[in-house]
């Protein structure tokens, strides 16, 4: 009994591999981007440690990479912060998102997953909580991962960023794009969500050229998940 | 800078980021949303994905650009028809850094 309560359930393994293997599109994104926050934030006057840290602690590539942007020309700490806070706050709609199917899930584990919630890791768990693939093995694996990345990434970008030439040839840089566009065609089978997908699209590229900035990305989602809502809606009547 | 003001603002940075990413999660999961609530949320990933991926490709530096030259906007096209067809992940990502590294190396 004791050792029968003591070994992992079976499928934990297989889920932790499978988590990390569907991770890797992640990973090939997030080395290069990481390696270059770390050469940035080396520029800017932080010490390796202190860029490996902010990876580990923050976790937010965009928001890392406006940090160290603002550092270089001396900004404020309450600037970079505050910064920081309107770049992040669609994690605020994500993680909306995603709790009707943490329904099961302790309040440590919430806290826990949510501390690795990224545009990215979103993405991979919105198309998997949906299709019912809701092991808790194989999410935080992914979230594990797609971390273990972003602070690898950093790190060898700050300790060797003089020795590594440009990554550009190999086109490393479409994989989070690939990959986002591969879990938005699992997303748009209906056509209240294509409705969705098209607003949102239409909104966050007029909102970015109009000058909106990161505010742009939550204003259009909050528009077009209304409008795709009231689409489902009318079909219902 | 002083090493100590950028550990301060590492802190803060951190916790302007968990808690917007912790706060919606721990107070929606524990309790049964209403049904118009849960609609809506469940056109989030459509939108957020659809919202991060449009200015990449359309906008890649603030502005429109539908030429020739922008590799990520044509590329993305046989990217997400393969999508649509086979809905095999791997695949799209193979697809869309191969013509990109290929575009690069014959352009």
């Amino acid at each position: 009994m004791n050792d029968a309560r003591a070994l992992p359930a079976p499928g934990f393994w297989p889920d932790i591999l499978s988590g990390a293997r569907q991770a890797l599109p992640i990973v090939l994104g997030y080395l290069p981007v990481g390696f270059a926050f770390g050469v940035l934030a080396l520029k800017a006057g932080m010490t390796p440690l202190a860029a490996a840290l902010m990876s580990v602690f923050v976790f937010a590539g965009s928001a890392q990479l406006i940090a160290v942007g603002l550092l270089a020309v001396g900004a404020a700490p309450a600037t970079i912060v505050l910064t920081t806070f309107v770049v992040n706050l669609r994690h605020v709609l994500m993680s909306a998102a995603l709790a009707p199917h943490l329904r099961d899930w302790s309040r440590p584990g919430v806290a826990w997953f949510c501390a690795q919630l990224t545009d990215e890791t979103f993405a991979l768990h919105a198309s998997r909580f949906a299709r019912s693939q809701t092991s808790k093995a194989e999410t935080l694996a992914i979230n594990a991962t797609a971390h273990s990345a972003w602070i690898t990434g950093s790190i060898l970008g700050a300790f060797c960023g003089g020795l590594i030439g440009d990554v550009k040839p190999l086109g490393l840089d479409f994989a989070l794009s690939a990959m986002f566009l591969a879990l938005l065609a699992g997303q748009v089978g209906t056509r209240p969500r294509q409705a969705t997908a098209v607003a949102a699209a239409g909104f966050s590229t007029l909102f970015l050229c109009l000058g909106f900035g990161h505010w742009g990305v939550i204003a259009a989602c909050v528009l077009a998940a209304t409008l795709g809502c009231g689409v489902e809606t009318w079909n219902r009547k | 800078m002083e090493q100590k003001v950028i550990a301060l603002i590492i802190t803060g940075m951190a916790l302007v980021t968990y808690l917007p990413r912790m706060i919606p999660a721990m107070a929606l999961s524990s309790r049964r949303l209403n049904p118009l609530a849960e609609r809506w949320l469940s056109h989030v990933p459509a939108a957020i994905l659809a919202a991060l991926l449009a200015p990449s490709l359309l906008a890649p530096e603030g502005r429109i650009q539908a030429s020739a030259d922008n590799l990520f906007l044509w590329i993305a096209v046989p990217c997400f028809i393969l999508a649509i067809r086979t809905k095999s992940f791997f695949g799209v990502v193979a697809l869309g850094m191969g013509l990109l590294a290929a575009a690069r190396l014959f352009i």
